[in-house]
């Protein structure tokens, strides 16, 4: 049978163009992270002109990445609010990993794993922001006193490797489930990819909610 | 500030192989600081300053004899005046020279994330090896007495070094070869402790029955000592920490916590990886395809009149 001729936006310019901003900080700052949390991984640090460099480049970064993902917040919230269904999802898991859709309740835009990395993320980003404030040396250092940064940047720790399973499961995710890459990096899935894993997204679409969701193949 | 070789060092920062320990049969080193001896002359702070050249910025007059205020950058050691009146009413003078306490166990250097730039000598003196220090300030969270300052110029840190440079080459360091009233000694540590509890035993004759050595335990002791006369309340020295330790939120962050998140990362990913062995991709099927496009169809043919 010949490819779909029509297929479905899924995420339009703004929505990419922002998360892939947030995608890029995210990496630097993991890399830059681990350089200053484990010796193993100090080497990293090369990757920025050294140590200071690497020191240096981080809270800057940190502060770009919060700025856009608060975009990604705007644009996504709506969609990742949680519903009854999210439960049902949740509870047929092992339908999920073992790729037996068959068994899986029917979900809408976002299953409830997406939902899951977005609240995470919503939630774990502000936290290292923060945390991260308090232990940015050269324009803080002497902002609060030596207890509270000890327990800041432990903080700091615990969100960023909470933070990176999270960011793990995501790109996992997308590389398990066949082409949810280009809908992020070209903005389309095909129908058969709707019906299959957002079926009810593809009703409401269908439906007649957004037709501009719908165009011909590039 | 100082960097020997390799095989000079007991402990490294930021490393996961051991030193070779070959030169553990040197003798421990130790400064004593005697309190009761100290007349606050600031001698030691002058040559601290002239022997590693440090010249600090000039401050305001603070209504105390304390000056500059706090330990900085280049202000590797100072006199803290704290004006105390006792049980009977009377002023006491306690002057303490503050600076690094070379801890036996150092919460500094187990903080430090830059591989080398916080060593231990077999001597025993802990050492800033700025070269490598890259500025993050996590040696300011891992020591107990709040010693290390990090500089405003070139973002490094910095603090006493014993005068490691001096030692190596079998000299008492500047500030004891300053003191004009032998407050300061400088030896191996079993000499300074038995040199303490002679002064000890003295202070004790004189009426100062709580007189006692700070060399805290909780730290593995420390490579400066005091004689305090009031050992029972360390914090009357101008905020010495009765109870010194690396705080257990430091030991939780730098022990257990690091390689269980490598772990925790490396399995979730491997993870991954075995998903995409065992159960493969989740793909979309021509018959999905044939679905997809049959729900977009008939919502077409719907809607046309």
């Amino acid at each position: 049978m010949s490819p779909a001729k029509t297929v479905i936006v899924r995420y339009n310019r703004v929505n990419r163009v922002n998360h892939w901003i947030t995608a890029i900080c995210f990496v630097l700052l993991v890399l830059s992270g681990l350089s200053m949390f484990h010796p193993l991984l100090f080497f990293l640090s090369g990757l920025f002109g050294g140590g200071q460099w690497a020191r240096a480049v981080h809270p800057w970064i940190g502060v770009v990445l919060l700025v856009s993902y608060l975009g990604l917040i705007v644009q996504f919230w709506r969609e990742n609010l949680v519903h009854k269904d999210d439960v049902e999802w949740m509870k047929q898991m092992r339908f999920v990993v073992a790729n037996d859709e068959a068994h899986v309740p029917p979900v809408g835009r976002n299953n409830a794993g997406q939902k899951f990395v977005f609240w995470s993320m919503t939630l774990l980003i502000p936290v290292l922001f923060f945390s991260g404030l308090l232990i940015w040396e050269v324009y803080f250092g002497e902002a609060t006193s030596i207890p509270v940064q000890r327990v800041a940047v432990l903080i700091h720790s615990l969100a960023a490797v909470a933070a990176i399973l999270v960011w793990v499961v995501h790109v996992y995710a997308a590389i398990w489930v066949r082409n949810s890459v280009r809908a992020m990096t070209q903005g389309y899935v095909t129908p058969g990819w709707a019906w299959r894993h957002h079926r009810k997204w593809l009703e409401e679409i269908a439906s007649g909610h957004d037709k501009a969701t719908l165009r011909k193949r590039p | 500030m100082f960097d020997l070789q390799s095989q000079d060092y007991v402990r490294r920062s930021a490393s996961t192989m051991t030193p070779p320990m070959a030169r553990s049969h040197e003798e421990q080193v130790a400064k004593l600081i005697d309190v009761s001896r100290c007349i606050g002359c600031k001698a030691c702070q002058a040559a601290c300053m002239e022997w590693n050249d440090l010249r600090p910025e000039i401050g305001h007059f603070e209504g105390s004899y304390q000056n500059p205020d706090d330990l900085g950058p280049s202000v590797w050691t100072l006199m803290k005046f704290a004006e105390y009146e006792n049980e009977q009413g009377n002023l006491e003078w306690l002057i303490r020279k503050d600076g690094c306490m070379h801890c036996e166990d150092p919460g500094c250097l187990k903080a430090c994330p830059s591989p080398g730039a916080i060593v231990q000598y077999a001597n025993g003196i802990v050492d800033f090896i700025s070269d490598k220090c890259i500025g993050c300030g996590y040696c300011v969270k891992g020591c107990p007495f709040d010693i290390p300052r990090i500089s405003k110029q070139d973002h490094k840190s910095y603090k006493c070094t014993l005068c490691s440079d001096r030692v190596s080459v079998g000299l008492e360091p500047a500030c004891v070869k300053a003191c004009p009233t032998g407050a300061i000694m400088f030896g191996s540590k079993a000499d300074m402790k038995q040199w303490a509890g002679e002064r000890i035993e003295d202070l004790k004759s004189r009426g100062f029955e709580n007189a006692g050595l700070y060399d805290p335990a909780a730290v593995g002791g420390t490579h400066v000592m005091y004689v305090l006369h009031h050992a029972d309340k360390p914090s009357l020295y101008s905020g010495l920490p009765d109870k010194p330790e690396i705080s257990p939120v430091v030991r939780g962050w730098k022990g257990i916590i690091k390689p269980l998140a490598l772990i925790g990362i490396a399995l979730a990913a491997l993870g991954g990886f075995f998903h995409w062995i065992t159960e493969g991709p989740n793909e979309v099927t021509d018959e999905d395809e044939a679905e997809g496009e049959r729900v977009l169809r008939e919502s077409e043919t719907e809607k046309t009149p």
